[in-house]
Parts: C-alpha cells; structure tokens; sequence
C-alpha cells in the first residue's frame, strides 16, 4: 500500500537519515488542566518531509498536543522546538508565522465569505500592502491583489476546486469544506502541517483521493506532515512513523507494521484480554 | 454594452450600484431643491439624512463587518460634534472659506473621535458579544455626561475651557460661549451643506467598500467569522478588531460634526442611547452587513416621521407599524427568495446554492 517516497529525515524512526535535522523536536512537553493531567512526558521528533501519525483512543489527548503546538494552549512542562527556534511563550499567530498550520477537527472556515476569499486570508501574512493602500486603491493593492489571486487558484488546483473558487465556504459539501481548510493552511506557507481528522466524515474513495493529495502535498511543497486519525487505512497508509498516545502519554511509536503488531497498541484499542478470553 | 458590463467583478459592480444610487438620489434631490419642489420641513431634513446614513454605513463596520454589536454609536457621533463645533467657531476668522471650515471641522471631529475609539476599544474590545454591547452603551451615556459638564468659551485670548458651570471660564467682552453645559453648543454658524453631506457620503462609501474588498477587510471578516481560525493562519484578532472599531468610530466623527453644523443649537441629550438605537435599527432593517441596505434604511426611516407628519397624534404609533411590517416583510422566506430571484436575474448575488440539499454538519 505505502509508496515509496523520498528518504525523510530523522524523524520518529530516526534511522533513515541522520544528516538533516528535525523540523520539530518535542520534549517532555506536558500540560495540566487544574488537576487533570492532559499531556505528560510527550517526546516526538519529526523529520523536515515526513508524513507522520498521531493515534490513540478518544480522549488520550491528541487535539490537546496539536493545541499545544499552535499555542492554543501554553505548555507547563518541556519543550516544542520547530526548527530550531523554542516557542515557548509564543502567540498563535507568531507559531504561524514560524511555520506552523493546522486544520480542525471540527471544520473552521470562514463560511460566509466565498472560497477565494478564504484562501486569500490564508495568504494574509504571504502578499502584503497597508490598510491606506487597500482603501486607496494605490499600486501595492493591484500588486498584490493579483499575485494572490494567482496564488489562489494555485492552491485551488491542488483539489480540483478552481471552479468552485466563487461559491460560499458553508455552502460546499462536508468533503470539500475539509479540502478547503487544507488549502487555507497551506496558503500560509507552512514547513509543518498538522491535520486534526482529515477523513472524518469522508466515504472511503474520498478517503483514497485524500490519501494520494496528502502525498502530492508533501511532494509539492517539501513539507512535513503531521496528522491526528481514527481512520486506521489512512494511517498506516501514508504514514511513515506514527506515534500512538494513551491517557495523555505516549505508548508506541514506530512504522505502521511495527505499531499494528505492537501488544500495548492492541490493548489501549481493544482492551486487555483476560485469561478466560473476555473482554475486561 | 451588457457584455462589458458583465465582465466586471461582481463585487465591483455591486459597488457601482451603490454609488449609483447614492449619485441618483443626490441629482433629483438637487433638482427637486432648485426648481422648489421640495417642502422647507422636508429639505431641512437632507443634512441629518446625510449624516445618518453615514453613521448607519459606519455602525455596519462594525456590526455587520466586525460581528460585534455596539450600543454607544452616538457618543462617537457627539463627540465629532461638539469637537466640529469647539473647532468650526475657532476657525471662524481664520478661514473664511465655509466650506473649507467645514472640511477642517469635520476631520478634526473625526480624528477626535478616532482617538476616543482607541481609548475605547482597547480595553472594550476584550469583551465579546452581549458584554460588549453593555460596555458600549456605558460609553455613550458618559460621554453625554462629560459633554454636559463641559463649558467652553472663546475670546482674543483663544479657547478657553472649564467644568462644572459658566463662571469657571471668564470670557473678555465680545468673547462668545461655544459650548455652554447642558444648554449645549450655542450660536452655531451653520456651515453644512446638502452637497457636503453628499461628499461625505461617498467618502465614507469609497473607505467602507474599498476596506471590505481588501486584505485588512478580509482579516476584519475572517475574525467575524471564525477567531481561532483567523489566528491559525496568522491574523492579529486583536489588532482587527480595533481597526474596525476605530475607523467606524471616526466615520461617525465625521457625520456628527456633519450633523451638528446644520443647526444652530445641539446639545449633548441629542446623542443619547434612543439615537444609538435608531441607527442600529437602521442597519439591522437594510440587513446587516449590507451597506447599501444601510443607506436607504437610514434615508427611508428618517423621511418617514416627517411624511407621517399630517397624522398628528398618531405619527409615531404608525411610524412603529410601519416599522415593524417592514421587519415582518424583510424576515419572510417567500418575500426573501422573490428578492433573491430578482437578484440572480441581474446576477448580482454571490452563488450560495451548490449544495441544494443543505450542508451536512
């Protein structure tokens, strides 16, 4: 099923290139909501183009470590370095800037404004003129205007949605507003993309395209790639390492043939076999 | 011809639209006012008019655009009026030119009003939704209160200023009171015009619809739209937020020194939390977000109480009737479609119907 794909860097099977450093290393990143331990001791090195899987049961945390990296929340212990460069303390909008884009879980577009529109918010930051000139018309306006315009159906082109560029965001169908927020993301020029549930709600041939446009953005852009998924093909469809969280720790992490055969990971999915053979 | 037309911009011609309006009505009211068709009462209405639909369009910066709901738009408006006012008597020698005067008067309204928006909206900006709307309809009452302690007088010396009563400024012989308390601003030498009022509507359009169509209005939307995911794709919510804020606050600078120049007394009690409201009525009555709804919401509404004028007693009870049909006429789906279908035959409205079947969520 998995393509052969060029070589990552080290990234979370550390072995397959040494030479070029990580995009992100997280270390002992750990967050605490009163009492409530969410994230705890969680390490994860990603390579500069890798394709990379968080799993894990509902509740283990996982939209809590994504939230954490695009500082939605404010880690209170360890460290999350994208390349290179310690964001502690950051904004989300200064992580963005960084280098950093997300999808959500549930879908977050800006859906009374039309496609194009909310592809060119993701450009905000990549073609920029002042207020004065927008209101006066003046050349930056012109200039910019149309370089993203280009840039738009660019990004468009990605999915097929060029036609659909003027039609409402909340109008499209559930799989293209899901489409829609991978192409804003990636308007921001990101180094790291992260994908909370890119499938969900998705019938399986959809499922089959995303999986191949997932991999041509990767190609495309030279990007890494991190995704949340319940999806199990998907997973261990593209991802060349996956990192498997249980109550807010992490308990596996390898390639998909290691992940499926690893007896923890049976056990946090299905549950621990007791030795009259039920369920406990 | 029709095919050129077409092959501009949807959301340029929308725009030519406006202005078109804007521009018709101007041409007839000139008409009507030169070859003296028009009722005194009625042509003494064109200024407010004017000036109201520029607090209506601004108010839809912020409430249409922004998403955040304002109470206290009439202090902004206050406060370019009285500045107008305190800045237009100054002026009164040194600039002969009325016009001018008039020009200079309102942008220093405007910047005044500006400023006060910062010093709002940081702090107000904060709060979101139902929280906002209280904080801001704390403003325009405080506003309304300052305004009518202040005491200003003007001499040979210059401006002079004081609080409390008329005797905490004394004003050399020939001096005059500009702004006398709670009596408010008095002997105002009215410099307004239709034709300023006019300009000033196409201004305040040219910086609403350009600023809509732009990367700054886009991130202003985007924030409405959906705050978290504006910042996952780097846009500053906060600064925004104030920018929205700020610009609607100086555009009802600009209408309230508009508004106040037309008469030769105002006082403070004028910009009180009823005009608030009425300005909101009309920007929730043209449809908010709908700048051009704004316009005529806000030209309408203001005629309205004048024509219902040989009702007498009745006036008001009819003008709430009348008002709540239109509310009535403008929130039912038969009377929606019937308007959305003559606006796809003159395809002017944004396709919003590719999935027919309604979005699954």
């Amino acid at each position: 099923m998995s393509k052969m794909v060029p070589v990552p860097s080290a990234g979370i099977i550390p072995e397959r290139d040494l030479n070029s450093s990580p995009i992100l290393e997280i270390s002992h990143l750990g967050i605490t909501f009163g009492g409530l331990v969410a994230v705890e001791d969680f390490n994860l090195v990603i390579g500069r183009t890798e394709i990379s899987g968080l799993i894990g049961p509902n509740g283990a945390g996982k939209t809590t470590v994504f939230n954490l990296l695009t500082k939605v929340y404010q880690q209170t212990k360890g460290a999350i370095l994208l390349d290179g460069v310690d964001t502690k303390g950051m904004t989300t909008v200064q992580v963005n800037q960084l280098g950093i884009a997300r999808t959500f879980q549930n879908i977050r577009l800006f859906s009374s404004l039309t496609v194009e529109d909310n592809v060119k918010i993701g450009l905000h930051n990549q073609y920029k003129y002042d207020t004065l000139s927008g209101i006066l018309r003046l050349p930056p306006y012109w200039k910019a205007e149309k370089q993203a315009k280009e840039r738009v159906r660019e990004l468009l082109s990605i999915f097929n949605m060029e036609h659909m560029a003027k039609y409402k965001a909340g109008s499209l169908p559930y799989g293209a507003q899901r489409r829609l927020e991978i192409v804003r993301a990636l308007a921001t020029n990101p180094s790291l993309l992260l994908l909370d549930e890119p499938a969900a709600g998705m019938n399986p041939s959809e499922t089959e395209e995303l999986m191949a446009n997932i991999r041509k953005i990767r190609d495309a852009f030279q990007i890494a790639i991190l995704l949340i998924e319940h999806d199990m093909s998907l997973v261990m469809g593209i991802c060349e390492g996956i990192a498997v969280l249980n109550y807010g720790k992490i308990i596996a992490k390898g390639t998909p043939e290691e992940i499926q055969s690893n007896p923890e990971v049976i056990e946090a999915y299905l549950g621990k076999q007791k030795e009259d053979g039920s369920d406990a | 011809m029709m095919k050129g037309i077409k092959k501009i911009k949807k959301s340029t011609r929308s725009n030519i639209i406006t202005y078109g309006i804007v521009v018709l009505f101007f041409i007839i009211v000139q008409f009507l006012v030169m070859t003296g068709r028009m009722s005194s009462s009625l042509r003494g209405q064109l200024v407010p008019i004017a000036a109201y639909i520029v607090m209506a369009v601004s108010l839809n910066l912020t409430v249409g655009i922004l998403g955040e709901l304002s109470l206290g738009h009439a202090g902004f408006m206050s406060v370019g009026a009285f500045s107008g006012v305190i800045v237009a008597s100054t002026l009164q020698d040194q600039i002969t030119n009325a016009p001018l005067r008039l020009a200079v008067s309102m942008l220093i309204g405007g910047i005044l009003a500006a400023i006060v928006g910062v010093i709002v909206g940081v702090p107000a900006l904060r709060l979101r939704g139902d929280y906002l709307a209280i904080v801001t309809l704390a403003f325009g009452e405080i506003i309304k209160n300052i305004v009518n302690v202040i005491y200003v007088g003007f001499d040979s010396n210059g401006l002079q200023m004081g609080l409390n009563s008329a005797k905490s400024i004394q004003l050399e012989d020939g001096g005059k009171m500009v702004l006398n308390g709670p009596m408010g601003a008095v002997g105002i030498n009215r410099i307004s015009t239709v034709t300023a009022g006019f300009v000033l509507i196409i201004i305040t359009l040219i910086i609403v619809l350009n600023l809509m169509h732009s990367r700054s209005g886009r991130a202003i939307m985007a924030v409405r739209d959906n705050r978290i995911a504006a910042e996952s794709v780097g846009i500053s919510v906060t600064k925004y937020k104030l920018m929205a804020f700020v610009i609607s606050a100086a555009l009802a600078g600009f209408a309230g020194a508009l508004y106040a120049l037309n008469f030769s007394t105002v006082v403070a009690k004028k910009f009180d939390f009823n005009t608030s409201i009425l300005v909101l009525v009309f920007v929730v009555l043209g449809g908010i977000g709908n700048i051009r709804g704004s316009i005529i919401a806000a030209a309408v509404l203001t005629v309205l109480p004048e024509l219902l004028r040989q009702f007498n007693d009745y006036r008001m009870l009819i003008y709430a009737i009348i008002l709540i049909l239109i509310m009535i006429a403008t929130n039912n789906e038969k009377i929606k479609n019937f308007i959305n279908k003559i606006g796809f035959m003159l395809d002017l409205k944004t396709k919003n119907n590719v999935n027919k079947g309604g979005t699954a969520k």
